[in-house]
């Protein structure tokens, strides 16, 4: 498979699409050879889902062009697509969950007898398709009788089945495990010995160096770049997919704020999680917070960050595990009973889980602290203007106008808006998934220095962010995530953010540890 | 792959013993049938001459109309949509029906006629909630009130039917072994029942309905002709309301504008009544024949008993939708 040998099977060439506001791919070029791995990568946002979507004919491209084994491709919708030869496992499981696991494997293309659906061929023929992945499930069963992981493997015997020349497989292991995707991999292997080209998603990067022949980079809808994976080691990777050279990196490092770790050593700890987990969403894992401490969590998207809020928080139950909060122990059933126990959670999706978009400013500040009273003891108007104008003048909310309706404002005063709304909780321990995501440099450091100032008068906070620079400069303790566990857990003294990114990269056990005693691990 | 054959094997004979066991998915038709078979127990035992071979003929003879409007909205209810206009769609056939004999035109000309017009009905009703993302709702509100409206413009009186043709149909009475007879339109509904479940079950448009029915956007993803399939639920829906007003018609022997009032609500309680889930997705033909029998049934009992005021018909319907909608909820929960 030399780069001259074959002619790529899909070539996209220049590819933009904007949305309203966005431009979510910029002259994005993207070629696929037959009987290769390809990966995509890049963070949240990067322009990958586009790319598919682009490719699979759900978006209309607004300027390149698609060429499918040497012929122009324009395909309108995903009908289509698949007519064309390309085949789709997406992210989230898009089956019929009313329907049996053979229906939904060959939906459309049942055989028939006499213009009638051959119920029995059909079932075999299904029945064939899944022993090819070595799933042993009844065809005749309902697809909702099974686990996401086995609706995964169906979804992906429903791709195979189309005999595709490209398939395409977006996220398809965030819910499998060891096993399962040892089991796909022995099956991507074989559809590659086929022929077939395969383009893989994953935030895994242990699973993209195992199964990946070619990369492709995407960051901020621009392409990066396009690399062979046994030449390009990982943490140049990570530099590409987050988008900072390392030197620059490490030059970043002196701390604009000296963190005084020493302060919240000697207080109790507010929370103590231990070996939390939940299956499919994060391996068991420990995490203590002080009093007043600021404790970063550090990692890829998919690496466990979010999920391990959701837990702490009560957004996700916990499955095993452990949690101590003021020295009691607490089971949280939802973040209600979370914020009951002073803990708020401040979500990543600002959009569909933080703000209202339809209410006003004031009305959001207070919801909250509404809730948190119940529905039965209203929150008087004088009290509630105060409460907005407080927050509005503390924060620097523009506009300064407490009757705003929070659409109108930018991302960055609609995060101030929400961070309102938690304080306005008097909260013991805040919990910021994503805070300063996709808002300007100046609300940027205005939100910092905030989470800064309430640490120091005593609160608590984890602070989740892609960004490295940002977790550095405000954590007094970091953990690092990776493949949904925590690998690394240790003070913020003397780290740079290439360690931390060594960190997150690194692809065994021995490497962490290796890495993590250099750094100084303290767990 | 001959390694991996047996293990294939090895669950076919479980799945076979799997399938006695009744899942959810049968579980609300079975509990249709069972209190069917009640009701007419409970029938037997209070009433003289309840038990008889006739009284099931009649139920069949009495609700032939309603047997295959409930077809039409299965096939809507099974995508997640809805069709208030049948009832009206029903009292516009009658009108087109009545009149165009009293014309004089050729009987199986009228048939063709009221066909065609109330299938294109159903072809821009589901246009429109297609192309302008209507709720099926209000979309097939307007069309009800639309066929009503013409009902009026076509006469505000009755017209009886004095068609040979019709008239004779009306009076075949086919006899069945034990002295029982059927209509018919008895003939007809049940050949509609049939053809309904052939379609549904056994070729990819109607496994399709289904599809749409668990949301659109996987049917979709899926490669699957989902807008076509979504117009063309409301296609059979107004095909069989067009049945269903014709075999009305041979029922009533006339066309009145102020008939078949309500019956659109009537067919969606058969259905619901059968196990037909109202979100989508879940459902068969045949429970819907069931449930026009138990509303059918109810009926029955209260003329037997000669007591009770026709309006316990309503309380009871009422009772039943609102126990059968409880139970789907349960049954819907357990399968999450």
């Amino acid at each position: 498979m030399s780069e001259t040998s074959p002619a790529p099977v899909v070539e996209m060439r220049d590819i933009s699409i904007s949305f309203p506001g966005v431009k979510a791919l910029d002259s994005v070029s993207f070629r696929m050879f037959p009987g290769e791995v390809h990966s995509l990568m890049g963070e949240n946002g990067a322009g990958k889902s586009t790319l598919i979507k682009a490719l699979t004919g759900v978006y209309p491209i607004d300027s390149g062009t698609i060429m499918l084994a040497g012929e122009p491709l324009s395909v309108n919708g995903p009908a289509q697509a698949q007519d064309a030869g390309i085949s789709t496992v997406y992210q989230e499981v898009n089956l019929l969950s009313n329907l049996s696991v053979a229906e939904n494997i060959m939906l459309g293309r049942e055989p028939r007898r006499f213009g009638l659906i051959d119920w029995a061929a059909t079932r075999r023929r299904a029945a064939e398709v899944l022993a090819g992945l070595n799933l042993d499930i009844d065809p005749a069963s309902p697809l909702s009788s099974h686990s996401l992981a086995v609706q995964q493997l169906v979804a992906i015997a429903r791709a195979i089945d189309i005999r595709a020349k490209v398939l395409i497989l977006d996220e398809p292991t965030s819910s499998l495990d060891a096993d399962e995707v040892a089991e796909l991999f022995r099956v991507i292997r074989r559809l590659k010995d086929d022929g077939v080209a395969i383009l893989f998603v994953s935030h895994f990067l242990d699973q993209v160096y195992e199964i990946a022949d070619r990369l492709t980079v995407l960051r901020n809808g621009a392409l990066v770049g396009e690399y062979r994976t046994e030449e390009i080691l990982r943490i140049e990777l990570v530099h590409k997919m987050i988008g900072k050279d390392i030197e620059l990196l490490e030059r970043l490092e002196t701390r604009s704020k000296s963190l005084d770790s020493t302060d919240s050593a000697g207080s109790a700890p507010y929370l103590t999680a231990h070996e939390i987990g939940r299956k499919g969403s994060i391996e068991p894992t420990s995490l203590t917070i002080q009093q007043g401490e600021v404790v970063g969590l550090a990692g890829l998207l998919g690496s466990g960050r979010t999920e391990l809020a959701r837990l702490l928080t009560g957004a996700d139950r916990a499955e095993t595990g452990t949690l101590t909060v003021a020295g009691s122990q607490r089971r949280f059933r939802s973040p209600r009973a979370a914020l009951k126990r002073r803990i708020a959670y401040s979500s990543e999706d600002r959009k569909r889980e933080g703000i209202v978009d339809d209410l006003t400013v004031r009305d959001n500040i207070v919801l909250a602290l509404q809730s948190d009273r119940g529905w039965f003891r209203p929150i008087p108007k004088r009290r509630r203007d105060e409460l907005a104008t407080s927050y509005i003048s503390a924060l620097g909310i523009r506009p300064a106008d407490p009757d705003a309706l929070v659409r109108n404002l930018s991302g960055g005063n609609q995060q101030k808006v929400l961070l309102a709304r938690w304080l306005a909780v008097a909260p013991r321990l805040l919990i910021l998934d994503e805070p300063t995501r996709g808002i300007d440099v100046g609300a940027k450091a205005e939100i910092q220095r905030l989470v800064a100032n309430l640490a120091e008068e005593g609160m608590s906070v984890v602070f989740i962010s892609a960004e490295l620079e940002e977790v550095l400069r405000l954590s007094h303790r970091i953990a690092v995530m990776r493949d949904r566990r925590k690998v690394a857990d240790f003070v913020n003294e003397d780290v740079t953010v290439g360690e931390i990114m060594t960190l997150i990269a690194s692809g065994s056990e021995d490497d962490t540890d290796a890495v993590a005693t250099t750094v100084g691990a303290g767990a | 792959m001959t390694t991996t054959l047996p293990p294939v094997k090895a669950f076919s004979t479980r799945s076979r013993l799997a399938r006695l066991i009744p899942s959810s998915r049968y579980t609300s038709v079975l509990v249709t049938l069972v209190l069917l078979v009640a009701m007419f127990a409970v029938g037997a035992s209070r009433y003289r001459g309840f038990a008889s071979g006739q009284v099931v003929m009649n139920l069949f003879i009495d609700n032939a109309f309603l047997i295959v409007l409930a077809v039409g909205m299965t096939f809507v209810i099974l995508t997640g949509g809805i069709d208030l206009s049948v009832g009206a769609v029903v009292a516009l056939s009658t009108m087109i029906t009545a009149t165009l004999l009293r014309d004089g035109w050729n009987p199986l000309a009228v048939i063709v006629v009221v066909l065609l017009a109330t299938s294109t009905l159903g072809l821009l009703v589901g246009l429109v909630i297609h192309y302008f993302d209507i709720q099926p709702f209000i979309a097939t509100l307007a069309a009800m009130f639309l066929a009503r409206g013409l009902c009026y413009v076509i006469s505000l009186d009755s017209i009886s039917i004095t068609d040979p043709f019709f008239v004779g149909l009306a009076q075949t009475r086919i006899p069945l072994a034990d002295r029982l007879s059927i209509t018919p339109t008895v003939i007809i509904a049940v050949a509609v029942v049939v053809i309904a479940f052939i379609v549904l079950h056994f070729t990819r448009t109607g496994r399709t309905v289904y599809a749409i029915g668990d949301g659109g956007a996987s049917a979709h993803l899926m490669g699957l002709p989902v807008v076509r399939t979504k117009v063309l639920v409301y296609v059979i829906s107004g095909f069989c309301s067009g049945v269903a007003g014709i075999l009305f018609s041979l029922y009533t022997l006339s066309g009145y504008s102020l008939t078949a009032v309500g019956m659109e609500l009537e067919a969606i309680a058969a259905v619901v009544i059968g196990g037909t889930l109202l979100t989508g997705g879940y459902g068969f033909v045949l429970g819907s024949l069931l449930g026009v029998l138990v509303l059918g049934s109810i009926q029955t009992i209260i003329s037997f008993d000669g007591t009770l005021s026709s309006w316990w018909t309503k309380i009871v319907i009422g009772g039943l939708l609102l126990l059968f909608i409880i139970l789907q909820r349960i049954l819907t929960a357990r399968r999450h």
